[in-house]
């Protein structure tokens, strides 16, 4: 099994989820992010004085998925957040070593 | 009217029956009786009722401005945790000042001065608003005197409540309280009867220095502006100011509240003519365009300095523009309101942007970059720009018509002002500080004026 965690615009949220329920992913988790990559924020001007805004309004993903579902979700995320502009975000893909289902103690791929 | 006009016939029907026969004495009252319905009818038809309407609902605007104009413009350009604690900062003078206007700050401002004093401060004829009845006054001979005495209670209000976007975010409320009563009575009472008052010193109509001020550049804009300079110079800066970022928390807030000011101002420019007549709708169509050109104006110098025209840039111009065109908006045409309003509009841009950041005082509102440089300048182009045609009440021209005179007395109406608000602050100040100290605590600074202040919060959003 496969954690990816992407962060992500939160206007391409939607886009995101829509394109993970086609690629026949079930569980979703997000989470309000703030933070920044290279780039560095923006910044805002109020009355001549400038503001530098660093820690940007971000979603973060997560999905856990079977190794052959892996790539696709990924491939499906990378598609439908991609802008071409600076920052759209970042994959993180990790081992997970088990899932359980709570209501019922189903382990392994099953629990997904 | 109708109990005393009844009162003097009874009382001077009496003395004529102790004096004459019976018969004379009822030719007589027939007599009286008839002259006081010629005069019953002459003060009726003195009134107005257009401009009674007319003024009330100025008065009404001008409070608007007030709460909410005010109140949201400042409250929205505050950090959250001192929303409720600025605009309590503008109701407060609402209730306040009220209370002392009627005791006796119209009398201090309006009523005639005594001696050596009447060009500088109003007497005490009219304390407790004694002879302040719905009969004309001395200021408008078609409106009831309170109608008038309650039109000017709402620049009273407004204007100390200006002040408080210079000391926003650090100053106790309880000095705040004590320190805007004191300069109402101090410096704006004063101010007032200078230029409108009856015998004042800058007083169009005798006055030594005839000044044009037509909806309080210099009463309001420059004694607020000014003081508030004085007082953020005094306080001053707010802690962790300039290194910690501390933008507004609501322009959104600001927005409704700006375009609140502009609304309202209609009543503070055009409510000034005193009626609703033809200098009514000048003053009107003059402060419109001059908020409209200063608005332009600020955008642009925004638009070319950082790339991008702000929201608070516009509205901020906007209100530049109004505080420019107050002095003028009954002497200028409408062309003229529109070059006022764009000089004023990219003028206070430079002032809020550059010279604040040159200087390095924390004018944490631009009370002073707005209306203090704002005003100022406006009752220079007042000056300028007058034309003796567009008010024939005042009859005055300015200097581009070839009364070069007219803008010395503008600028000598200006210098009054700047010296009375300087001096009179500073002592003001000084006095508090010594009595109750003006800031709060570093650590209540931290917490926020809502809390540490008023025992609220603006915002609460973990309440389901």
């Amino acid at each position: 099994m496969q954690k990816i965690e992407a962060v992500i615009q939160p206007s391409k949220l939607e886009a995101v989820k829509d394109a993970l329920v086609e690629a026949g992913i079930a569980g979703i988790t997000i989470l309000e992010a703030r933070g920044h990559g290279r780039q560095k924020g923006h910044t805002e001007f109020y009355r001549g004085r400038e503001y530098a805004v660093d820690l940007l309004p971000k979603i973060k993903l997560e999905v856990v998925v079977t190794d052959d579902m892996a790539e696709k979700a990924i491939q499906a995320i990378i598609t439908a957040a991609r802008t071409g502009r600076i920052g759209d975000g970042k994959i993180f893909v990790s081992k997970i070593d088990e899932a359980i289902r709570i209501r019922n103690d189903e382990r392994g791929e099953i629990a997904l | 009217m109708r109990v005393s006009a009844v009162g003097a016939l009874l009382l001077t029907a009496g003395s004529a029956w102790a004096q004459t026969a019976a018969t004379a004495s009822t030719e007589r009252i027939a007599a009286l009786e008839k002259a006081n319905t010629a005069n019953a009818t002459a003060i009726a038809s003195a009134q107005s009722a257009g401009d009674n309407a007319w003024m009330l609902v100025s008065a009404a605007l001008v409070l608007m401005m007030s709460g909410p104009g005010l109140a949201l413009f400042y409250g929205g350009l505050v950090r959250k945790k001192n929303i409720l604690a600025t605009m309590m900062q503008t109701f407060a003078m609402m209730a306040i000042i009220t209370v002392l206007w009627a005791l006796f700050g119209y009398s201090l401002a309006f009523a005639p001065g005594h001696g050596a004093l009447a060009p500088y401060i109003g007497g005490f004829q009219n304390v407790f608003l004694h002879g302040v009845g719905t009969d004309p006054g001395p200021y408008a001979a078609t409106i009831p005197s309170q109608t008038f005495m309650v039109y000017q209670l709402m620049f009273a209000i407004i204007t100390p409540a200006l002040i408080t976007g210079a000391f926003a975010e650090r100053m106790k409320f309880s000095a705040m309280v004590v320190f805007l009563i004191l300069w109402a009575i101090l410096v704006y009472s004063p101010m007032a009867h200078m230029v409108w008052g009856v015998g004042g010193l800058l007083n169009t109509t005798g006055g030594k220095f005839p000044c044009l001020d037509f909806a309080g550049g210099t009463v309001v804009h420059v004694t607020s502006g000014v003081s508030a300079l004085v007082t953020a110079l005094y306080i001053g800066k707010r802690v962790g100011y300039p290194q910690k970022p501390m933008p507004p928390h609501s322009v959104v807030l600001s927005f409704i509240g700006a375009c609140l000011l502009w609304v309202g101002w209609f009543g503070f420019n055009a409510g000034s003519a005193l009626a609703a007549s033809g200098l009514a709708t000048s003053a009107f169509v003059a402060t419109h365009f001059a908020a409209a050109a200063a608005a332009c104006g600020w955008l642009a110098a925004e638009w070319i300095r950082n790339g991008k025209p702000s929201a608070l840039g516009g509205i901020s111009g906007a209100v530049a523009g109004l505080v420019g065109i107050t002095p003028a908006a009954g002497f200028v045409t409408p062309m003229a309101a529109l070059w006022i309003g764009l000089i004023t509009g990219v003028f206070c841009f430079y002032m809020v942007v550059k010279v604040k950041n040159i200087f390095g005082y924390d004018d944490s509102l631009d009370a002073f970059g707005v209306h203090g440089s704002g005003g100022t300048l406006g009752a220079i182009l007042t000056g300028l720009f007058a034309r003796a045609f567009v008010n024939k009440g005042t009859n005055i021209d300015g200097f581009f018509a070839g009364n070069h005179k007219q803008l010395l007395n503008q600028f000598i109406g200006v210098a009054i002002a700047w010296v009375i608000s300087i001096v009179g602050t500073l002592i003001i100040l000084f006095v508090v500080d010594k009595l109750i100290g003006l800031r709060v605590s570093e650590e209540d600074e931290r917490e926020g004026l809502d809390i540490t202040q008023h025992g609220e919060e603006g915002y609460d959003w973990d309440v389901a």
